[in-house]
């Protein structure tokens, strides 16, 4: 394998990213988001509001002053290994505070009844609404929609032969491998 | 299934230690709507009128109103209605925050405490789990201590508290309840929470509020949240800038303080200070606020952040509402710095700020006048702030001269006699009042203060400008989009009143008038008492977010019922009547339905008595204010008629 030349394909791809710009100093703690969130993605849609099922939350301490809303991200079967603690201008966040995780460590981003997780999907729908439900909500302009363009490099996906063949190489080396699809290939003409 | 409501009371009995969730009936509601409508029926149902407001029998209900938990914006408002220790008569204050969203997502419209607890408890209420539990460690603790250690108990920093402080559990009769950046604190409902011996009340909930009509509901919502924008970017001309746009008025926001500090009296609601705003004050009191301002804070589902956390250094964080930074610094003629420490302090005992500053007040008159001596008052200190700090500790803890002090100044003036009655002059219905002191006599202000049973003027005004504009053409661009009256020919009231001269002030807007606009505005608030809006985008700012006209509308989509503008008319009615009910069983008379004697300088007692007279037949009510059997009968309310009778209010 050593001094093997690795020959990759690639496809640049355009793909939209779409972003919600969050700016906690507007946040004045309202919790419109959620309950948006929650009617939105309620069924039939716009049917029940509940907060404990939104996929955005504001995290809120009174007593600190502290107003952020986080959204949900993917699920992860398992906790992280260690935990993070941020304190920012003097203020103590909660263990996690940020972390966008439905996870077993914690209650948040799951659906109050059966516990699935529960992730922001940025409200796409057919037909699209526009900017997601929480950002037309937000009136304090805490939550502001972004969308960009961004060009990405994608290889080309290895095919699940291409995958074996692989393996072989790596267990027998190439030339073991060459030969024997040559002597294969001669036999299967004769 | 029941939409927007939950359809479920949480009944508790604190002398039983029994929790029990009980069904309600959907005609009440039909008839009532819900929050203070429904709660007043509770009241006039299972409270007899005898009941002494700090008994056992005495119910305090926290109630929902029938949008909150719908996605409706502001409406957020926690509705406490029992009995007042300090005017006897039927109490109902409210607040905004989070306190009753959460109650129901937790299933529940209302909680309705009755009975007295053997020790001090909290009520931790989970959704379906509801629980007494031991408050002995949070006996003497501050609203704002009580609330973080509560939530360090339970381990959910997402659970809602509304607390007394030593205010509540003395049961001074000003004693709030406090929650978050709310509080309750009209008419000492925070001494009922005390008497019955609940330290707090604890909520967390997690179900579903389901509206009738989703798609319609939304698309009413989205209409309040476009108007509010436009609002915001156009605040109105012709009207103090604190009273220029929606919400409650922005004194966090904007500094120019002149209508307040120069319209309002200072001291024991005595002193106009007409020069006391310059650009030196200006300068001093924007400095000040920005210097402790943390950030702006809205209620629940509401963008219009009309409080603010306030970090003065060296004291706990807290949140400052309306104008009570105001209501110390000017009973007290001190500054706005000493504003900000003490209503930190009152805040944490759970004190109201009308109430409490003039109750100071009044007391360092007496001080001064010889009717309290040093006998009564040992140790009083000689600087203004230094008095208000020592009788805010004495009054609180009911010590000494503080014990009569914090009956408030109607009931401490009868008690220190000597003449100290004459200095409890800005009282109605034994409950002190906004301190304003004015000259010439305005009819509608005349009958909102006389007649008004939620006792705050500002629980009645909104609507109608408070005085007319100079200019017809002022007049004449205000009312192009006032799409809010009820009547067009409200907008020529308004057209036609003048400054001076024959149209103007107090006999004009005429009886007739006066009537119909009082009404209308009275009604507008009892409607939103009942949905659980926010006053401050509905029926106190001129040119509100909800009106009569849009409501109907979004209650319908909310909650399925066939509700137009008469049937909301006559809901707010029955509760308007029914409370008036309550109030004449209790004793309350023609007598006392006046304003403080100095209100206006210049006074029309045949105008008046007139004035009384047909706004009373307006009503459906005699001439001693008493819902007549007809006007009963034409509610529906027959009972009401039959046990009037009984007690000898009605002729058979």
């Amino acid at each position: 394998m050593s001094g093997e030349k690795k020959v990759e394909f690639h496809v640049h791809k355009k793909r939209i990213i779409k972003n919600i710009k969050i700016d906690v100093d507007k946040c004045n703690g309202c919790r419109a988001c959620e309950v948006a969130c929650s009617l939105f993605h309620a069924r039939p849609k716009y049917s029940s509001n509940n907060p404990a099922r939104s996929r955005v939350r504001v995290i809120r301490d009174l007593v600190n002053d502290i107003y952020v809303p986080v959204f949900a991200g993917e699920y992860t079967p398992a906790e992280c290994l260690g935990r993070d603690k941020y304190v920012i201008d003097g203020k103590e966040y909660d263990e996690c505070a940020f972390c966008r995780a439905s996870c077993p460590s914690r209650d948040l981003f799951k659906e109050p009844d059966s516990g699935l997780p529960l992730s922001c999907d940025m409200c796409e729908s057919d037909p699209p609404i526009g900017e997601p439900m929480c950002v037309q909500w937000c009136l304090a302009d805490a939550l502001i929609y972004e969308e960009r363009e961004e060009e990405v490099e994608e290889g080309v996906a290895a095919g699940d032969m291409e995958i074996g063949v692989e393996a072989l190489i790596v267990k027998y080396g190439l030339e073991k491998i060459a030969e024997t699809v040559g002597r294969l290939s001669k036999r299967d003409k004769n | 299934m029941r939409y927007a409501e939950t359809g479920y009371n949480l009944e508790v009995d604190l002398s039983r230690g029994s929790i029990d969730r009980v069904e309600t009936d959907p005609a009440e509601t039909e008839l009532y709507l819900g929050g203070l409508g429904t709660n007043a029926k509770l009241l006039w149902d299972r409270v007899p009128p005898e009941t002494d407001p700090l008994a056992p029998e005495n119910l305090l209900i926290f109630s929902t109103g029938i949008l909150v938990g719908t996605p409706a914006p502001g409406a957020n408002r926690t509705i406490i209605s029992t009995l007042s220790p300090q005017t006897k008569l039927m109490a109902y204050s409210m607040m905004g925050g989070f306190f009753a969203p959460e109650l129901k997502h937790a299933g529940y419209d209302k909680i309705v405490i009755r009975g007295k607890s053997p020790n001090l408890v909290y009520l931790w209420i989970n959704n379906d789990k509801v629980e007494i539990r031991d408050a002995s460690h949070l006996q003497g603790k501050g609203t704002l201590q009580t609330s973080q250690m509560i939530r360090q108990e339970l381990k959910d920093p997402n659970v809602q508290i509304a607390a007394i402080g030593l205010a509540g559990e003395n049961r001074v009769f000003f004693a709030s309840i406090e929650q978050g950046k709310s509080s309750a604190s009209r008419a000492g409902i925070g001494a009922v929470m005390g008497s019955k011996g609940l330290k707090a009340v604890v909520v967390r909930g997690k179900k579903d509020v389901n509206i009738a009509h989703p798609a319609k509901m939304m698309e009413k919502c989205n209409d309040i949240l476009d108007y509010i924008k436009v609002r915001d970017k156009n605040p109105l001309g012709m009207v103090p800038p604190i009273l220029a746009g929606l919400g409650s008025p922005q004194e966090m926001r904007i500094h120019d303080e002149e209508w307040h500090t120069t319209n309002f009296a200072w001291g024991n609601s005595r002193t106009r200070r007409k020069d006391f705003w310059t650009e030196d004050v200006e300068k001093e009191w924007t400095k000040t606020s920005e210097d402790v301002r943390e950030r702006f804070l809205s209620c629940y589902n509401c963008p219009m952040s009309c409080g603010a956390s306030v970090a003065y250094p060296g004291l706990q964080k807290y949140m400052m509402k309306c104008y009570s930074k105001l209501t110390y610094t000017m009973a007290s003629f001190t500054d706005l710095d000493f504003g900000f420490r003490i209503v930190q302090l009152a805040t944490d005992y759970g004190v109201d700020s009308f109430t409490c500053p003039q109750t100071m007040a009044f007391a360092i008159e007496l001080y001064e006048a010889g009717i309290l001596t040093d006998a009564e008052m040992p140790g009083f200190p000689a600087d203004s702030e230094g008095r208000f700090f020592w009788l805010l500790d004495k009054i609180v803890k009911r010590e000494g001269i503080g014990d009569i002090l914090a009956d408030g100044t109607y009931w401490a003036a009868l008690r220190i006699g000597k003449g100290a009655e004459a200095y409890a002059h800005n009282n109605i219905k034994k409950h002190e009042q906004l301190p304003l002191k004015l000259g010439m006599l305005n009819p509608i202000y005349f009958l909102m203060y006389s007649t008004g049973e939620k006792i705050n003027i500002t629980q009645i005004e909104g609507q109608f400008p408070q005085a007319p504009f100079p200019t017809r053409a002022d007049r004449e661009d205000f009312v192009k989009d006032w799409v809010h009256v009820p009547h067009e020919r409200f907008k020529q009231y308004f057209l036609d009143w003048e400054p001076r001269g024959e149209n103007s002030n107090p006999y004009y807007p005429t009886v007739q008038m006066s009537c119909e606009l009082v009404d209308w505005m009275e009604m507008m608030h009892y409607v939103d008492d009942s949905v659980g809006m926010c006053a401050g985008l509905s029926s106190f700012p001129l040119k509100p977010a909800y009106h009569i006209h849009n409501y109907p509308e979004v209650l319908s989509a909310a909650t399925g019922l066939a509700i137009d503008e008469e049937a909301l008319s006559r809901m707010a009615r029955r509760t308007r009547t029914l409370i008036r009910a309550i109030n004449i069983r209790r004793g309350l008379t023609r007598d006392d339905e006046k304003p403080p004697e100095d209100h206006w300088k210049k006074r029309f007692p045949e105008l008046e008595k007139q004035l009384i007279d047909e706004y009373y037949k307006f009503k459906g009510w005699n001439e001693k204010g008493i819902p007549t059997s007809e006007s009963l009968h034409e509610l529906s309310m027959d009972f009401v008629a039959d046990d009037l009778k009984k007690r000898g209010y009605l002729e058979e």
